[in-house]
């Protein structure tokens, strides 16, 4: 009887574990989607006018790493959006288990916040699993070439959570200035602590 | 009367300073040194923050468990990841109301893309994760999500 729980048990730590799957990394081709934003709109990167590649976010309404990188995130959009990389921002959490994360809480997020940039909602956590997102705040820097999307960074924003102006390495920025002067990206994958995704439980 | 409340407050004051002493900061070194700990018994290295829902449910298990594993060649270590500027603010108060009595300490080194992947190589920074390991006995399992009681004290058992 205790053997065949504890065989029962791990079956389903291995499924807990199937959502660990592996992450886009520089040079791969990242996928298009097709995600609601905060406004009721569907939007695909590919639609977006005058953009020679973006900052796609995995972002929610209540993680508080998230929380400490919202300024941020707003600065770099503001910063890079007329260059040609705005911010995507992408709520993956499901309501379930995070009610915060709703889509109605997204909306009441983007307007007390006043988002300019796009704020999409990842209702089936397709997206999330594809690029193989696993933590909010977790940014992927995608660039156009040959209509494809490529991918040049994934990881976090800088080296302080706590305090921006301590950051003395600012990875995402370093990654746009090199994309914009055409130079390769010299460090293009970090780590960060942050809130793991709250994924649907599957049964 | 006076002197009474002077009293109170000394001894407030050195159970105040008796809690924060327990509460070790660490950096890359002694995490390194936790890491490569030769003693023959199961380390259960929890990585957690006060802020983080799931980690605060399955706090309690640790804590219980290694109560229960006292003396029998386990050792649990709940490093939390709070924010440096909210230790004496928001840990330490959480650890004093939930009767947290387990070795906790508090890693104060924030560039974590520089010690992430000494943790595990599978690691994004998501937490709770929990390490199990044993360098003596060559043994290391990287538990990437929660736990739940049941799965913990499996996890231990199937380890130790």
């Amino acid at each position: 009887m205790k053997k065949h729980m504890f065989i029962s048990l791990g079956a389903l730590m291995m499924a807990g574990l199937l959502n660990a799957q592996s992450q886009y990394k520089a040079g791969d081709i990242a996928s298009d989607f097709k995600l609601k934003n905060v406004k009721g709109e569907m939007v695909s990167l590919s639609d977006i006018k005058d953009a020679d590649g973006f900052i796609v976010s995995f972002w929610c309404n209540t993680c508080p790493v998230v929380k400490k990188y919202d300024q941020r995130l707003q600065e770099l959009h503001a910063k890079y959006a007329p260059k040609g990389y705005p911010v995507i921002a992408i709520n993956p959490n499901d309501p379930a288990a995070s009610p915060g994360d709703s889509f109605e809480k997204m909306k009441e997020t983007a307007a007390k916040l006043n988002y300019k940039f796009e704020y999409l909602f990842d209702e089936t956590q397709e997206v999330a699993r594809k690029y193989g997102a696993t933590n909010t705040p977790h940014i992927y820097i995608l660039s156009w070439k040959d209509s494809k999307l490529i991918v040049e960074y994934v990881g976090a924003i800088d080296n302080n959570t706590d305090d921006a102006a301590a950051a003395d390495k600012k990875y995402a920025e370093d990654a746009l200035n090199s994309i914009l002067k055409g130079e390769q990206v010299s460090l293009s994958g970090t780590r960060a602590i942050g809130c793991a995704i709250k994924w649907k439980k599957t049964e | 009367m006076r002197v009474f409340f002077i009293i109170i407050f000394l001894l407030a004051g050195s159970i105040a300073s008796l809690t924060a002493q327990k509460m070790e900061q660490i950096g890359v070194p002694e995490l390194e040194k936790v890491l490569a700990s030769p003693d023959n018994v199961l380390h259960v290295v929890n990585f957690w923050a006060t802020w983080c829902p799931p980690c605060v449910t399955e706090l309690p298990y640790f804590e219980k468990l290694s109560k229960e594993y006292q003396g029998m060649d386990v050792k649990f270590i709940l490093i939390s990841l709070d924010f440096p500027s909210q230790i004496e603010s928001r840990l330490i108060p959480f650890l004093n109301t939930n009767k947290i009595t387990a070795d906790v300490r508090v890693m104060t080194d924030l560039d974590y893309n520089s010690w992430i992947e000494k943790v595990d190589a599978g690691w994004q920074g998501n937490i709770p994760v929990t390490l199990f390991f044993n360098n003596a006995g060559k043994i290391k399992y990287f538990h990437p999500s929660e736990v739940t009681e049941q799965e913990l004290k499996y996890l231990i058992n199937k380890y130790k």
